[in-house]
């Protein structure tokens, strides 16, 4: 197959589509709806990030998605085949990396990566073969052939990645990927994902609460809240259409600040602004383009200006301006959502 | 790249999975030995002479070769317990192994530590005196094999009903041992207690296995206790399995 061809191939392929894919968890009288009707369409090739605070529902669409968990409705095709009854099918064509340890805690890491090859319907040299391959390219040669409970969580995160990945699959699901590790092996994990992006043209789904990972990582974010989609674009659109720029002025006297509020509103089309005291606060796309603008006329004004700063929008800035709360507070605060069964 | 694979495949692969720690540390079946040695050594020797019209010796490593069976297998599902809790059961449910071959493979896998086991017993009583019927020890140990494998499935459904609650586990495994061990007479016969005692060990499957155990290990080949223990293994074996699977097939 030459490149061309590949690559016309891959991107017209449907690698998940769901529709009003919903998972409710019920226990003695109270039911908590995990999963509200998600619509998801991925196609090959895509690198998405399902972004969202701890009890959004990222999880628990993920392990539908995996056949790990049966939809209470809604359907879900992954690869081409339905989850629900065609579990099989999927679980030989998916790679799954969960939340937690891949690896038995009593056994080898090349011993796993045999087993989870044979698994998979590799042949002995083959599976063989392929561990060794995946055991150099995830840098995990010193600590192979040891007791996979020796390993730091760095070296059994990537192991995990490994067995995830024994198979060459064309969809890679990772279940919060980097819960738990210091920045160093973070970006270290970051840059193997890259890798496999790169060179295997591999699908991958990730869920993350880090709005960084997501940032750095995804070229398509699904914002989940409440267990339903509230924003799917690339991390640049969702910064322009639902955040903006953020810029401060800060004045001399809080007189000036107020009379300058109006003004900069008139100015700048679009923009969103308060002032507290001394200073204004203005949300706006484009704000380095017209910031000087801004600055000559309350110059011109007579309102002088002490300083300005410019920020560029974070995840965390769309999170709060879709839901009203910051991610990080959600995080923190959000029960899954429960009501009383009327039965 | 994943090719079908056929259930015995499937099989094959958990079990090599599971037989491979067992092998890299092998003293971890010699260390579920120590308990059923220690009453071979200490309890013994209390035993007054003549049980079963041999020495003592023939009446009672029998029992202790199928307790230390029951001591490894029922125990075995914390091992599934612990991959349940870290998260490498869940990642085997994601694969395409079939979930009757992860329970299959992890039973099948019990008859190698139970071999090493009962042949380390052997060794250790025959310089005492212990004389096994080659035939009959080499049967005895084709019905405990049986016996064990549903045992040892019993324990991993066991494992997956209790997940993160390792006291519903151990509490029903130890709540099950001891009057399992002491109604099928391995410590002392039952003929010699009261009446309700007799009819509750006809009810424990492992009476007529241990019962069994010692007609072959005797060389008494013909015994009806020997179909009777077979069949007894038989049917641990069929319930423990469809017991297991079914679990296995509801695991999530």
């Amino acid at each position: 197959m030459t490149e061309k061809a590949h690559r016309v191939w891959s991107v017209t392929e449907t690698m998940i589509h769901t529709s009003a894919l919903t998972k409710h968890f019920t226990s003695r009288k109270s039911t908590v709806e995990a999963v509200r009707g998600i619509d998801l369409h991925v196609e090959a090739g895509e690198m998405v990030a399902i972004l969202g605070p701890n009890g959004a529902g990222k999880s628990t669409t993920l392990r539908m998605l995996t056949t790990l968990l049966p939809p209470t409705s809604g359907t879900a095709q992954v690869v081409g085949f339905d989850v629900r009854t065609q579990p099989r099918e999927v679980r030989a064509r998916i790679g799954y990396v969960g939340q937690g340890t891949g690896s038995g805690y009593n056994q080898r890491g090349r011993d796993e990566l045999i087993s989870q090859g044979r698994a998979y319907g590799l042949d002995t040299d083959t599976a063989r073969r392929r561990a060794a391959e995946l055991i150099s390219s995830l840098d995990l040669g010193s600590v192979a052939d040891r007791r996979t409970s020796s390993l730091s969580g760095g070296q059994k995160r990537r192991l995990d990645v490994a067995l995830g990945l024994v198979h060459t699959p064309r969809l890679l699901f990772l279940d919060e990927p980097s819960t738990g590790l210091d920045p160093q092996n973070r970006a270290n994990l970051h840059e193997h994902i890259r890798k496999l992006r790169a060179e295997h043209d591999t699908t991958i789904v990730f869920t993350t609460h880090y709005l960084d990972e997501a940032d750095q990582l995804a070229e398509r974010v699904v914002v989940i809240d409440h267990g339903r989609i509230i924003a799917d674009a690339s991390p640049e659109q969702l910064k322009a259409e639902y955040a903006g720029d953020r810029i401060t002025l800060a004045f001399d006297r809080e007189d000036d600040a107020a009379a300058a509020l109006p003004r900069l509103l008139g100015l700048a089309a679009g923009a969103r602004g308060e002032h507290t005291g001394d200073r204004v606060v203005l949300r706006i796309d484009g704000g380095s383009r017209i910031a000087p603008k801004l600055l000559r006329d309350l110059d011109d004004a007579g309102l002088s200006v002490a300083s300005v700063e410019i920020v560029r929008p974070t995840l965390d800035d769309v999170f709060l301006n879709l839901t009203g709360r910051s991610l990080r507070d959600a995080a923190a605060a959000e029960q899954p959502l429960t009501q009383e069964n009327p039965a | 790249m994943s090719a079908p694979t056929s259930p015995i495949t499937d099989t094959v692969t958990v079990f090599v999975r599971e037989l491979r720690p067992v092998l890299r540390d092998p003293f971890s079946v010699v260390f579920s030995l120590v308990q059923p040695l220690i009453f071979l050594a200490l309890f013994a020797p209390l035993l007054p002479g003549g049980l079963g019209g041999e020495s003592t010796l023939q009446w009672f490593v029998p029992g202790i070769v199928v307790m230390s069976c029951l001591f490894a297998t029922l125990s075995t599902g914390a091992n599934l317990l612990f991959e349940i809790q870290l998260g490498s059961h869940e990642r085997m449910l994601v694969s395409p192994l079939r979930r009757s071959a992860l329970i299959v493979g992890r039973a099948l896998k019990e008859i190698v530590p139970i071999l090493v086991q009962t042949a380390i017993i052997l060794l250790v009583t025959l310089p005492f005196g212990f004389r096994p019927h080659p035939l009959g020890a080499l049967y005895g140990l084709l019905v405990l094999s049986v016996f064990s494998v549903g045992v040892g499935s019993l324990s991993y459904a066991l494992a997956l009903v209790s997940k993160d609650r390792h006291w519903l586990f151990w509490g029903v495994q130890q709540t099950l041992m001891f009057p399992l061990v002491l109604l099928a007479g391995i410590m002392l016969p039952v003929s010699g207690g009261p009446g309700w005692l007799q009819t509750l060990s006809l009810f424990n499957p492992l009476t007529y296995v241990v019962d069994a155990q010692r007609a072959l290990f005797n060389g008494d080949l013909a015994d009806p206790s020997v179909v009777w223990g077979t069949l007894a293994s038989a049917a641990v074996a069929v319930v423990g399995l469809w017991v297991g699977i079914a679990t296995m097939r509801r695991a999530d």
